[in-house]
Order: C-alpha cells, then sequence, then structure tokens
C-alpha cells in the first residue's frame, strides 16, 4: 500500500521526501515536547525517556524493567548502611572524556542541589565516597532496601564538561541566562544529540564509541512532538513517520487495519483512580450541608458498586485497560491476585446510600483533568452517568491539566470534593503509593502530599513506616498486602485500572515497549 | 479563521450611505415596504434560505417536545450505547437514528439540543455585541473629540486579543475570582462576554461612522438648535438612519458567532461536554473520524454548515436589498 | 500633521502598556506555573521556594513594573517551559509564521480576487450563485475542522501531501529560515495556507463582487461604455481598478489578522510557529512567552491602525479640516 501510493504520488507530485530517506533514519512522534536537555530539570517520564538514549545511570533497565548493570558493573551491600559500587571501566562520554568514580560524586552533588527535581533520587543525608578511580561507597542513614530502584533515570554528567561550561547549577526556569546544560548534552548513551530546536525538532545521531554493543542497526533518529491526535495518528497512516505514541485507543483498530502500520498494546503501570475527600466537616462542593457524605465509608462504597468497569472498559478504553482493586500494578505488586474489586452493584449501591441516610442520593462536584491521562474526560463523564442512576447528580469541572492540578493539589488547598487522578510509583514500589497518596496529611499537606481527600488511617502509616525498612522481601510484601487489605476495607479510594499503552509502529521497525512508557532508541530495528 | 476585524465589517458593508433621507421614516419600517419584500420574493435562493432558517430554527427550540432522548439527562444514557452506528448501517440501534456519540448520547437529540445551545449563545453575544457597539459608537461618533479618542483606542486594544484569547483569558480569569461555579451555568455566560467583547467593535466602528456623517445633517442640527437633549437626538433621530448596516453585520455575526463557539470548544473552553453546542459534538467526533466513527462528527458539522450557510445567505440578500445604490 | 501623528503615537503607547498590564493581570488566573514546572513528586516545600525565585509571591504591581522595564528593552524573560530566553524562540519561530501567512494571503488573493470579479460582472448567473454558497462553506465549518478534513483527504488517503510540519527548510542569513526553496517545504505550505486562507478568500471574494456590483453602475462605467469601449477593457481598466482600493486596505489590515489567529492552523498543522507555541504556552502557563506573544500582536495590530490612520490624513483632505 506504500509502496503502489509512493508510485502514485511521484507521478503527481515528485518523490514523498519524507518515507524514502536512509533506512537506518527513525523518524517518532511524541504528543509532548522535549523543552530541554538537562537531565535534573525535570522529573517526567518523556524528558527523562528521551534522554535516556544519550545519558546512563548506574543502573538502567531491561525492556521488562527489570534493573540491570549499565556504568556501574556490579554492586553490593558491604556493611547494611554501605553500599559499594564497582563501576565500567573504559566507558567514554560523547565528548571523548573518560567516565570515573569523581563523575559519579559529582552527579550525586548536583542531582540534589537546589533547583533539581530530581532530588528523590538520593536521600540528602546519604554521603557519597570515592574509593577509587572506579569503586564508589554510598554511606546511608539506615537500612534502605531501594536505594537504587530509581537510579535507572539518575544519569551520570561529565564533570569536567559540566564545569568547564558554567553548568554545575541545575537549569532553573528562574534563570536569565540559558544554560549550556540545557541545550547541550554530553552523556555515555548510545546515541548523541546532534540538534535540539525546543518544541520543533530533535535529532540524535549513533553514538559509534558507545561501550555496549549495540542491538539496534539505526544511524540517525528525528523527534518531532505533535500535539494533535488526529494530526500524529495521520503522520503514521500516511507513512510519513515510523513510529508515534501514544495514540488514541480509538483509533487503534484503524492502525491496525491500514496496511503498512500496526498498533503495539500493553498495559501501562499508571493507575487511574477517584479519590473522595474525607477530611472536611463539609464539602466544599455538595449540596449536603453540616456533613460530609464521604465520611461514611458505606456511602464510599455506593460509589465505588455504582460504577461499571467493564463498561468503561469496553467502551471508553476499548479494551486497553485493566480493572484493578488496588493502587498498583499487578507489574509492581506480586500478590495484587489476591485482592477482588467490589462487584458492579447498583441495586446495591442505593441500598447502601439508603443505609447510610441519602436515600434521596444528593449533589456533588466532580474534578476531572482533559488532557492528561488516557480518556479522563471520558471516564469521568461515565462515572457521572453511572452515578446518576443510583441518584447522585455529578457537576463535572473537566479543565486541562494546569488548571486542574493549580486546583486540587496542595497549592490550591485541595480544593476538590471528588476528583479523578492517576499515579505512577516512580521507584515501581508500593511504599511510594503509601507514602504520597494514603498516609495521613495536615491541611497544608504535610504528609501524604498527594492524599488530596485526605484519607486517614493510623495502621495504615503504621504498616508504611515498617515497610520501608524491611529488607526481607518475603515478610515486605507481606506487611504491604496488609496494608491493601485495610484500604480496600476502608474504600479509601476507588482504584478503577491501569490504563493501556498504545503505540503506532510502521511495518518493519521492530521495538520494545516498556510498561513505563519509555522509549528507548536501543531497542529498535528498522528494515 | 472566526475573528471579523472592524474593516471587514466595513468592506461587508460596502458604503453604507444612509438608505433615505426622510428622518421621519426609520430604517426598519423601510425594511417592510413592498420593495424589499418584493426582491424577497424574487430570489428563490432567499425563499428557501428563509425556510430552512426557519425550520432549523424551530427544530432547535422545540428540542424538548420534539427529541426522541434528552441528552443533559445522565440517569438515561448509558455508555453501553456508545458510539453506535447510524440506522442504516450494521450493528445499528432503531432506537438511534443517526447514532450515537461516545458516551451514548443520541445524535439527532444532540444536534437538536446543540443547535439550540449555539444559536442561543449566538444571538445572546450577538444582540450584547450590538448593545455595546452601538451604544459607544453612537457616543463616540456624536460627542466626538477625546472621548471619540479613548473609545476608538478601547477597540484598538479589543481588537489585539482575539476572541479565543480572551475566551481563555476570561475562563480562568473568573473562575481564580470566583473559585469554581457551577460549570454549566457559568461556561455559558462566559462564552457570551468572550463572543460580545470581541465583536463590538464593529458595530462601534460602523455606527460611529455613519454617526458622524449624520450628525450634520440639517436636520440634526436643527434638533439641537431647539435644545433636544442629545441622548435623545441619538436615539430618536440617529440610531434608525443606521440599523440598517447593524442588522447585516447581526446576521453575519450570527454565524460567526457559532463558528467562534465551535472553535473555543475545540481548545476545551467552549460548552462543557454534558451539555454540548453543536461545536462541542463536532470536537468531540473530531477524535473519532480516523477510527471509522465518522458520523459523531459529520452529522454535527452538516447541521453548522447548514445553519450558518442558510443564515448568511439571508444576510446576503438583506446586504443588497438595503443598498440603494443596487435597486 | 507632525502634532496628529505625536498624537496618535503617544496613543498607540498608551495602548501597549494597558494591553500589557490586562495581559500581566489575567493570565495571573490561568493556572499556576509551578505545577507544570516540575514533576509530581515534587515536595510542596520545593515548589514554594521555586515560587520565591521566579519572583511570583511579590505584589502584582512590582511584578508587572519588572516586566515592563525589560520588555522596554526587547527582554521578555526566561520561558518557564524551555528555559530560553523568550526573545530568541520568538525570532526562531516569526518566520514559519511569516511565511504560512504571507502564503495563505496569496491564496486568498488569488482565488478570491477572479471569483469576485466573475461573480460582480454575472451577478445573476448560477455559476456565480454557486460561488457565493461554496465560499460560504469555508466560513461556515470550524477551522480546526477544515484542517483535520483536508488531512484526511490528501495525506491519509491519496498521500499526495505532508500532513505536518514545514518540510525541509533552508537557511537564509543569520535567522531567516525558508521552506520555499525545497520540494518538500512547498509541499508542506500548500495544506495550511489554504486553512488558513480560506476564511479571507471568502471575504476577499464578497467584499470585490460588492464593489464591482456598485462601480459597474456608476456613471464613468455607464459613460465609459457609451464609448463604445470594448467590456473587457472597461471591466478590467476601470472598475476593477476602482474595486482594488478597498481590497488593497482591507487586504493588509487582513495580514495582521492572519499572523495573529493563525494558533488553530498551526496546532493542526503542528507548523513550528508562534501561534503553536502560544497555545503550548497557555497550557503549560508559560507567562513569558503568553505576555511576549500578547505584546507582539498588539504591537502589530497598533502599528498597522497607526500607519493607516496617517495614510487616511494625508489622503483624505476632509478628516484634516475635522482633526484641526
Amino acid at each position: 500500500m506504500i509502496k503502489k501510493s509512493l508510485a502514485v504520488s511521484a507521478l503527481f507530485l515528485g518523490c514523498l521526501g519524507a518515507s524514502t530517506a536512509g533506512a537506518e533514519t527513525l523518524k517518532f512522534a511524541f504528543q509532548g515536547t522535549l523543552n530541554q536537555l538537562d537531565p535534573y530539570s525535570l522529573n517526567e517520564t518523556f524528558t527523562l525517556g528521551a534522554l535516556s538514549n544519550a545519558y546512563e545511570g548506574l543502573t538502567r533497565r531491561d525492556e521488562n524493567l527489570q534493573i540491570q548493570p549499565a556504568l556501574a558493573e556490579s554492586w553490593e551491600v558491604v556493611e547494611p548502611n554501605r553500599w559499594r559500587f564497582h563501576l565500567r571501566k573504559g566507558v567514554k562520554f560523547h565528548n571523548g572524556n573518560d567516565f570515573t568514580a569523581a563523575d559519579v560524586a559529582f552527579s550525586a552533588d548536583r542531582v540534589r542541589s537546589e533547583g533539581s527535581d530530581l532530588g528523590t533520587r538520593i536521600n540528602a543525608e546519604v554521603k557519597v565516597e570515592i574509593v577509587d578511580d572506579y569503586t564508589v561507597d554510598f554511606v546511608l542513614p539506615g537500612p534502605n532496601p531501594i536505594l537504587h530502584y530509581e537510579w535507572d533515570t539518575w544519569y551520570i554528567m561529565d564533570k569536567e564538561w559540566t564545569e568547564a561550561n558554567n553548568a554545575v547549577k541545575v537549569t532553573s526556569a528562574s534563570d536569565t541566562t540559558p544554560n549550556f546544560a540545557a541545550l547541550n548534552v554530553n552523556g555515555t548513551g548510545p546515541f548523541k544529540v546532534a540538534s535540539h530546536e525546543p518544541g520543533v525538532k530533535t535529532v540524535y545521531e549513533k553514538n559509534e564509541g558507545w561501550w555496549d554493543t549495540p542491538t539496534h542497526n539505526l544511524t540517525t533518529v528525528e523527534f518531532t512532538p505533535i500535539g494533535s491526535d488526529a494530526t500524529r495518528v495521520a503522520a503514521l497512516l500516511s507513512g510519513e513517520l515510523d513510529m508515534v505514541y501514544p495514540i488514541p485507543v480509538q483509533d487503534v483498530k484503524r492502525v491496525n487495519d491500514n496496511a503498512g502500520t500496526m498498533a503495539l498494546t500493553g498495559p501501562e503501570l499508571r493507575t487511574i483512580f477517584l479519590g473522595m475527600d474525607q477530611m472536611r466537616d463539609e464539602l466544599l462542593y455538595s449540596d449536603v450541608k453540616g456533613k460530609n457524605p464521604f465520611k461514611d465509608a458505606r456511602v464510599r462504597k455506593a460509589f465505588y458498586q455504582a460504577i461499571d468497569i467493564e463498561g468503561i472498559k469496553r467502551k471508553v478504553m476499548r479494551d486497553l485497560s485493566t480493572p484493578s482493586a488496588i493502587m498498583i500494578s499487578p507489574f509492581l505488586f506480586s500478590r495484587s491476585g489476591e485482592f477482588e474489586r467490589y462487584p458492579y452493584d447498583p441495586e446495591a449501591a442505593k441500598a447502601l446510600l439508603a443505609e447510610a441516610g441519602y436515600a434521596d442520593g444528593f449533589t456533588v462536584s466532580m474534578d476531572c483533568p482533559n488532557d492528561r491521562y488516557v480518556n479522563d474526560e471520558a471516564i469521568c463523564q461515565a462515572t457521572a452517568a453511572m452515578l446518576a442512576r443510583i441518584g447522585v447528580k455529578v457537576d463535572l469541572i473537566a479543565q486541562p491539566k494546569a488548571k486542574y492540578f493549580a486546583k486540587v493539589l496542595a497549592s490550591g488547598g485541595y480544593d476538590t470534593s471528588f476528583y479523578l487522578l492517576g499515579w505512577t510509583p516512580g521507584s515501581f514500589d508500593s511504599w511510594n503509593i503509601l507514602e504520597n497518596l494514603t498516609q495521613c496529611r495536615d491541611e497544608a499537606g504535610k504528609g501524604g502530599a498527594f492524599n488530596l481527600g485526605g484519607y486517614c488511617n493510623k495502621e495504615v502509616d503504621a504498616l508504611k513506616d515498617q515497610i520501608l525498612v524491611e529488607n526481607d522481601p518475603e515478610k515486605r510484601d507481606d506487611l504491604i498486602a496488609q496494608a491493601f487489605t485495610i484500604l480496600h476495607n476502608d474504600v479509601s479510594h476507588i482504584p478503577l485500572h491501569q490504563q493501556g499503552l498504545a503505540w503506532g509502529v510502521s511495518d518493519g521497525v521492530t521495538l520494545a515497549q516498556r510498561a513505563d512508557n519509555q522509549f528507548q532508541f536501543r531497542f529498535v530495528t528498522k528494515n | 479563521m472566526p475573528n471579523v476585524t472592524n474593516e471587514e465589517a466595513k468592506a461587508e458593508v460596502p458604503v453604507f450611505a444612509n438608505p433615505a433621507d426622510t428622518p421621519s421614516k426609520g430604517a426598519l419600517a423601510r425594511a417592510l415596504d413592498s420593495d424589499i419584500f418584493h426582491s424577497f420574493l424574487k430570489s428563490k435562493v432567499t425563499v428557501v434560505a428563509a425556510l430552512g432558517t426557519i425550520i432549523l430554527f424551530l427544530l432547535a427550540f422545540l428540542a424538548p417536545w420534539i427529541a426522541p432522548h434528552d441528552p443533559f439527562d445522565l440517569s438515561t444514557i448509558s455508555i453501553m450505547d456508545a458510539r453506535v452506528p447510524p440506522v442504516w448501517m450494521e450493528y445499528a440501534d432503531p432506537r438511534f437514528l443517526l447514532g450515537t456519540d461516545d458516551q451514548g448520547r443520541d445524535l439527532l437529540s444532540g444536534i437538536f439540543y446543540g443547535m439550540r445551545i449555539s444559536l442561543i449563545v449566538g444571538f445572546c453575544s450577538v444582540i450584547a455585541a450590538a448593545i455595546l457597539g452601538i451604544t459607544l459608537g453612537l457616543v463616540a461618533g456624536y460627542v466626538g473629540g477625546r472621548t471619540d479618542a479613548i473609545i476608538m483606542r478601547i477597540a484598538d486594544i479589543q481588537l489585539t486579543f482575539p476572541a479565543i484569547l480572551i475566551a481563555l483569558l476570561i475562563d480562568g480569569a473568573t473562575r481564580g475570582i470566583f473559585g469554581a461555579l457551577d460549570r454549566e451555568v457559568f461556561s455559558f455566560y462566559i462564552l457570551i462576554f468572550s463572543l460580545a467583547l470581541s465583536f463590538w467593535v464593529q458595530y462601534a466602528r460602523t455606527v460611529r461612522g455613519s454617526t458622524m456623517v449624520e450628525k450634520n445633517k440639517e436636520y440634526v442640527q436643527a434638533a439641537r438648535v431647539i435644545g433636544i437633549p442629545a441622548p435623545i437626538i441619538m436615539l430618536r433621530h440617529i440610531l434608525p438612519n443606521v440599523t440598517g448596516p447593524v442588522l447585516v453585520i447581526a446576521t453575519i455575526n450570527l454565524a460567526l458567532a457559532i463558528v467562534t463557539e465551535a472553535t473555543l470548544s475545540f481548545l476545551g473552553v467552549g460548552m462543557p461536554p454534558t451539555q454540548p453546542s453543536l461545536g462541542t459534538l463536532i470536537a468531540i467526533g473530531n477524535d473519532f473520524l480516523y477510527s471509522g466513527e465518522w458520523w459523531i462528527a459529520i452529522f454535527p458539522g452538516l447541521a453548522l454548515a447548514l445553519l450558518v450557510l442558510n443564515v448568511n445567505l439571508l444576510g446576503d440578500w438583506l446586504r443588497d436589498a438595503l443598498n440603494p445604490k443596487l435597486r | 500633521m507632525l502634532g496628529f501623528a505625536i498624537r496618535r503615537l503617544a496613543q498607540a503607547i498608551i495602548v501597549m502598556i494597558v494591553v500589557a498590564l490586562l495581559a500581566f493581570t489575567l493570565f495571573r488566573f490561568v493556572g499556576d506555573p509551578v505545577n507544570q514546572m516540575v514533576g509530581i513528586e515534587t515536595s510542596i516545600e520545593e515548589r514554594e521556594a521555586l515560587r520565591e525565585r521566579l519572583g511570583l509571591n511579590d505584589p502584582i504591581p512590582v511584578q508587572f513594573a519588572r516586566f515592563i522595564k525589560s520588555a522596554a528593552q526587547f527582554d521578555f524573560g526566561t520561558s518557564y517551559q524551555f528555559r530560553q530566553p523568550v526573545s530568541d524562540l520568538f525570532l526562531k519561530r516569526i518566520p514559519a509564521t511569516l511565511e504560512l501567512s504571507f502564503m495563505s494571503a496569496l491564496f486568498a488573493l488569488a482565488v478570491g480576487i477572479p471569483m469576485g470579479i466573475y461573480a460582480g460582472l454575472n451577478r445573476e448567473s448560477w455559476v456565480s450563485k454557486l460561488f457565493l454558497s461554496v465560499s460560504l462553506i469555508g466560513i461556515s465549518l470550524p477551522t480546526f475542522f477544515i484542517g483535520i478534513l483536508l488531512i484526511f483527504l490528501f495525506s491519509v488517503t491519496l498521500q499526495w501531501l505532508p500532513s505536518f510540519g514545514r518540510g525541509e527548510v533552508v537557511q537564509v542569513g543569520s535567522w531567516w529560515t525558508t521552506g520555499l526553496l525545497t520540494v518538500s517545504g512547498i509541499k508542506a505550505l500548500i495544506l495550511p495556507s489554504i486553512t488558513l486562507g480560506l476564511y479571507q478568500m471568502t471575504l476577499i471574494m464578497r467584499l470585490i463582487r460588492a464593489e464591482m456590483l456598485e462601480v459597474i453602475r456608476t456613471d464613468y462605467i455607464k459613460f465609459a461604455r457609451a464609448r463604445g469601449l470594448p467590456n473587457r477593457l472597461v471591466h478590467f481598466r476601470h472598475a476593477l481598478k476602482n474595486t482594488l482600493v478597498p481590497v488593497i486596505t482591507i487586504t493588509g489590515l487582513q495580514l495582521g489578522s492572519i499572523i495573529a489567529f493563525a494558533t488553530i492552523t498551526e496546532t493542526v498543522f503542528q507548523w513550528p510557529g508562534m501561534g503553536l507555541m502560544f497555545l503550548q504556552a497557555v497550557q503549560n502557563v508559560d507567562i513569558p512567552i503568553m505576555s511576549a506573544y500578547l505584546l507582539l500582536t498588539a504591537f502589530l495590530f497598533v502599528s498597522i491602525n497607526f500607519i493607516v490612520d496617517i495614510l487616511y490624513y494625508l489622503i483624505d483632505p476632509r478628516l484634516r479640516v475635522e482633526r484641526a
């Protein structure tokens, strides 16, 4: 089909430049922009993923997200509080500088400095000690079994290059002069950044001197941001691009039916859930006055059981979602199979509402982003319609993420009664959920800062503290399971599903679709 | 690009020489004159357009009584009915003549109700813009001097804010100041306010121009000499002589307001999806064009095109009919 | 004359300052920029510190004074998203927008004028009625929808034209880039230019038609005909010439609004111009870019208005009397 239409277009308008370029050039588009190149400036999946092709950490994760050695060849816990990393020898940065322990120590300082958005990668109290050129020790204030879980996105920078270019300070938006590190890259990774025009185009070239044996066959990669869903899909269907992501779930079939393209789908790690204000004595946006219906677990459970999750899966997500009973993806917690959702049952939901004293239902406003998660607004609309059937009238406030987050997060004073949110634990670990989403908080947000509804159960918090320092994996999982059981019984939140990933790929391109939605060129081959 | 500057308005209303010099008889009265009525009947296109407009208006305003479903009543719609194709296609459901949208709302009912919202938004914003524009235009043209300069510079400021931007800013600002009010009522007023704010300049400039010509005419001078107060002169004597061009701008603007509202929906600051206008329906359907569910965007698109076309054809006729040079 | 020019210039400057103030006040409410600048796990304390460093906690008058002071030196600050000076970003994006605007104006003129002449000369013919009705479709469908339909037809189905971007661009001089020198660049211009120019085309066509209808009824045209001059000569030498003055005025003024309102077209076609950057800035609450964009369009409108006023003053003696 592509070949045929190429012939046709050649007749009319000459060659279609885009798809006849060298076979090893990969052209791809993503919905968002790569704003700047400083690896510590923004803790966001796409930015970190795009930079992972040029920068590397001490560790990296493979196609299945398993931790692998990268710039560190191996590591060991020499004492409970002392981790020793043995660095890879003979690794060179793109500019030819050698990679040594000094670079690791420098990067550890920089990632924790003011203005860094990745400060959580290493606790401020961790001391970094250079043992020799290729050995580094990390001295911790206390045991931490998941110290290195996020280090695949803590990229090592070249001390000499960064200092020479006056870029030791992390690029911050309050800078008045452009930071060198925001516009240039000097990593150790498989690709160099040949040119970068923010918001327009970024070109990568193969790094011939990479320490690892390349499994890809690319020489050049061109990235263009395309914000409009329809345009992005069109660019793939017309053969102008080799790969685009994400593609809207409704277009998966079209991309598959089109000769020459196919859709790759898989589960993502992000869990989408609904939360309810359980902290205020009276809801901000409701016709119930003088009390807060969400403080009653029966009301929360009624909401839960009113939601037809299979309907949402089939009709809104087009089967590209995995309904979930807990707040974490089954890929990140091995015992999640033990949990089961409360069944969809509008009659039971009505009965629960009546029991709680709201036989006629009530009115509540719902906050929802409309450009953040897959079909976020459509999910909220469907939820509103389902709740209408048990007598609850939902006023839906769906807005762009800039306004949505400004309203519902701590900075907006948790200005919401009922909301939809998505969460991927950065460390791929349950503790992150218990720390951020379910921990008790005060009105200013001290504690579980993203526990927008202010759910609070001291038992869960006690378990969380135990989980942090428990080194035995089995015991640890047991504690996590206990915490999730309490959350489930309390109906602290209403977990909906893990949304699906959908990437569009041209025939002839093979790649690895990682569940964290990072696109790494080293897994790509094109012929 | 649904944003008309004053120059376009001037263009669309080429040198509107005051249709008659008899001040006793207003333009509205003249419009019902047999002359114009005759030209109306003579033009088949116009008769068809007028009929089409009436039918569409009736469908829109009678929506609650004639639409098969109520798309605003959430308890009657089910997500399981989402994206059902029109009845003549496979997998159709006889309940939904033109199919359903992504939330399972009947599209035909959605179009009726959507047209109603689009028309209400259109009419309200046109009326608001006209009142604002005519008042300021009359004052600027009649009083002149510093007042004129200030009003015209305000018009300049306004022109630098396209309707889209005004809506974005006002939407954000009102919410920032008053907090989140009832979204469904609120967006409606924001829309009307934004559209009115971006359209008033055309009326003001046109009316100002005509007023400047008119105020030097003998009858106005005479009225002034015998001591009739300025507001009365403006309302009773000058206003009737500028209604022609205002009517023409209004018809064009009605269509433009409806299209602009659609664009704003695309940007997410139009009517909320729970109360879709025609534009919102198109913006929703836009996402489903490639997936083969074309009816969600195409049917509302056709309805919108039909509506705007009819209103514009009427406007065309009105412009020619009211222009004495073409009689 | 000089006095008038100075007075108008002073007014123009006041307009600019008011636009800046309005924009600045309203931007406060578009959203919280800090949320867009950090990852979701960033702590509240760090967010607060960043807000402090950016000066977002200062009173609005202080922030505004700071903004005006640097804007007067063409320094619009650093973009929150891109961490680059806003003026650099705009310099890179301006050629794309200007080229698109110019091409769409060209399209509007090249198609609109002939259609308008025909419709004006043959008022009753069904072809001119067809022109009038069909051209209305251009303004009865929203721009974004027209763009998507064009992409669907010409990029996806026929695969003739690209769906996004500028194609291959060539650097001309130190900061100008053009797509007019490469095949892919020209092909990339076609769909966005049509989408953006459709509205202007309709407008110009109707304008020319209306002017033609009036002019051919004037005495001197009747006189020219009476003298036995061939129809073609009368139509093009005498009639068209008289309709062109308002057309040129309006096209010039329209160019300003094309540039300013190209935002939607640029978004649909991922055209790397200022409009696209502006809409992205709104989504990400990038206040420096929003302010700069608004000031730039304000500047464009104000200067065009200013020039037009001066021209009218020079051409129309009646105005001169009245102002004096």
